[in-house]
C-alpha cells in the first residue's frame, strides 16, 4: 500500500499546484484594468524593449549557424541549395520563439521573481494589501500581459534578423547570390509558418511572466530564499518552454 | 473599539497564539511587547488580515471585521517601513490617494504629511533607496497617516534606529496620535516606545497574555519585572 499511497499523494500534491497557478494565472489575466495601462506600457518597456539586443544577438548567429549546418548537411545529397527555405522556416516555426523564449526567461523571469521576492520579504506585498491594493492585480498583471504581448514582436524581430543571420552567411560565404537567397527565404514560407510562431511566442511569453511571478511572490525570507526563487523561476520557465513547444508543435503541425 | 476573541494560531507542530484575548477602545493607545519569536508579529498579522487565524475572530465596534472597510480606515507602519521602491517618496505617501484623486491633488497633500513628520519638499522626489533608515521611518509614518485613519498600527517602530532617531521617532509617533485622536496598536520590544507611546501595555508570552494594565503602573506588575529583568520596567 505504501508504494501506491506515495504515488498518490505525489497526484495530488501535483494537481493542487496545477489548480492552484491556473487560479493564480486566471487572476493575474483577468485583472488588466485602463487604470493600470501605464503599468503594462513600463513591463512592456522592461521585457520587450530591453530584451530586444538579447534576442537579436541569439537570432543572428542562431541564423548564420543554421546555414552553415544546412549548407554543409545538405551537401551531402545535392540539397545545399535549400539553405534559404530552411532557415527561414527553422526560424518562424521553431528556432525563433523557442531561443527567443529561453532567452527572454533567462532575463526576465528572473528579474521578475527577483524584484517581486524582494518585496516580499521586505514587506512591500504585505504593505500592499494593508493600503486595499491586491498585489496581484498591481503586480502580476502587467507583467502577464507585458510578456504576452511584447514576445510575439521580439518573436518576429528575431525571426527576421535570424534570417539575416542566415543571408550574411549565405551570401557572403557559401557563395548564393544575395537577391536569391532573400526571395527563396520568403518563396516557401506561408502564413501558418509565421503565425504558429507568433502563437507560441505568447504562450511562451505568460510562461515567462508566470514563473516569475509564481516563484517571486512564494518567496521563503531572507536573501537566500529571494536567490531560490529566482533559480526556480527560471528552471520552470525554460522547462515549461520547451514543454509547451512539443505540445503546441504537436498541436499545429501534425 | 477593536477586540480579540480567543485568537488561535499555529504554523506546523509550532503553536504561536494559544486564545489570545485583547480589546483597545477608540483614541487608546496599546502597546504589544513580548520576546522575539513569540508571535507579536502574528498577532498584528491575524488583526489586520494578513494571516487567518485557525481560531477565534477580530471585532471592530462588535462586528466582524469587514475587510474592505477596515482596510481603508487605517494606517501602518511596517519595521521596515516597507516603502515602494519603484515610486518616489510623495508617491509613496499619496499611494492610497492616487487611486482616487489625480497626481495635482494629492502631491500637496503628501507634502503636508511629509511636514508633519519633519520633511521638508526636497525629499517628495527622492527614490527609497535614497533615504537614511530613519528617514525611510518617517516617510512610512506619513504614509499610514495620509489617509487620516482612525486605527494606526506600528510595529517595532523603532528597530534598527539608533537612540536618539528612535527617542524622534517615539516623540512623532505620540504626537500623531494625540493630534489625530487615533487608536494605535503597537508592537514593541523598546521599553522608551512603550513609555512614550502607550496608554496601556500587554505582555504577550506562551501564546497568551499575562499582563495587561496601564503603562504608568508597569513597576508594580511582576509578569513585566519578570520578563524584563529586575529594575528594568521602571
Amino acid at each position: 500500500m505504501t508504494p501506491i499511497r506515495t504515488v498518490g499523494r505525489a497526484a495530488l500534491r501535483l494537481t493542487r499546484g496545477i489548480g492552484a497557478v491556473a487560479i493564480f494565472a486566471g487572476r493575474g489575466l483577468g485583472g488588466l484594468r485602463i487604470h493600470g495601462l501605464r503599468a503594462l506600457a513600463v513591463q512592456m518597456l522592461q521585457i520587450g524593449w530591453l530584451s530586444l539586443p538579447v534576442v537579436g544577438l541569439t537570432a543572428l548567429f542562431t541564423g548564420a549557424a543554421l546555414a552553415l549546418q544546412i549548407h554543409s548537411g545538405g551537401e551531402r545529397f545535392q540539397a545545399g541549395d535549400v539553405v534559404p527555405a530552411i532557415v527561414a522556416i527553422g526560424m518562424v516555426r521553431e528556432l525563433g520563439p523557442v531561443l527567443g523564449g529561453l532567452m527572454v526567461a533567462a532575463r526576465v523571469a528572473s528579474s521578475i521573481a527577483a524584484e517581486i521576492g524582494t518585496m516580499r520579504v521586505t514587506e512591500q506585498i504585505d504593505a500592499l494589501v494593508t493600503l486595499s491594493t491586491d498585489p496581484v492585480r498591481w503586480l502580476v498583471t502587467p507583467r502577464l500581459w507585458a510578456a504576452i504581448l511584447s514576445l510575439p514582436v521580439l518573436v518576429a524581430v528575431g525571426d527576421i534578423i535570424g534570417i539575416m543571420g542566415g543571408w550574411l552567411v549565405g551570401a557572403g560565404s557559401l557563395g548564393f547570390n544575395s537577391a536569391t537567397y532573400i526571395a527563396n527565404s520568403w518563396a516557401y514560407l506561408e502564413f501558418w509558418d509565421v503565425a504558429s510562431g507568433l502563437i507560441k511566442g505568447a504562450v511562451f511569453g505568460l510562461i515567462v511572466a508566470l514563473s516569475g511571478c509564481w516563484f517571486g511572490m512564494r518567496s521563503s525570507r531572507g536573501a537566500a530564499g529571494v536567490g531560490r526563487a529566482t533559480t526556480q523561476a527560471v528552471v520552470a520557465a525554460a522547462v515549461g518552454i520547451l514543454a509547451a513547444n512539443f505540445a503546441l508543435t504537436g498541436l499545429f503541425f501534425r | 473599539m477593536i477586540a480579540l476573541h480567543d485568537l488561535h494560531k499555529s504554523f506546523g507542530p509550532k503553536r504561536v497564539l494559544a486564545g489570545v484575548n485583547l480589546q483597545v477602545g477608540q483614541g487608546e493607545s496599546l502597546c504589544v511587547i513580548g520576546q522575539s519569536g513569540t508571535g507579536k508579529s502574528v498577532l498584528l498579522k491575524c488583526i489586520l488580515g494578513l494571516v487567518q487565524p485557525d481560531r477565534g475572530q477580530v471585532t471592530w465596534n462588535g462586528r466582524p471585521i469587514d475587510r474592505a472597510g477596515f482596510m481603508a480606515g487605517f494606517g501602518m507602519l511596517f519595521q521596515g517601513a516597507a516603502l515602494f521602491d519603484s515610486l518616489s517618496v510623495w508617491q509613496n505617501v499619496a499611494f492610497r490617494l492616487r487611486q482616487r484623486m489625480s497626481d495635482a491633488k494629492a502631491r500637496p497633500i503628501a507634502l503636508d504629511k511629509l511636514a508633519r513628520v519633519g520633511l521638508g519638499p526636497e525629499t517628495a522626489d527622492l527614490m527609497p533607496a535614497e533615504l537614511s533608515g530613519g528617514m525611510a521611518k518617517r516617510v512610512g509614518l506619513a504614509r499610514a497617516i495620509a489617509d487620516d485613519p482612525s486605527v494606526i498600527f506600528f510595529d517595532e517602530p523603532t528597530t534598527g534606529l539608533d537612540p536618539i532617531r528612535a527617542r524622534a521617532i517615539n516623540t512623532l509617533i505620540r504626537d500623531i496620535v494625540t493630534q489625530t485622536g487615533a487608536t494605535a496598536i503597537t508592537i514593541t520590544h523598546d521599553m522608551d516606545s512603550v513609555r512614550a507611546i502607550g496608554d496601556r501595555v500587554a505582555l504577550l508570552q506562551g501564546g497568551t497574555i499575562v499582563h495587561d494594565g496601564p503603562v504608568t503602573r508597569m513597576a508594580d506588575a511582576p509578569a513585566l519585572a519578570d520578563f524584563l529583568g529586575d529594575g528594568v520596567a521602571k
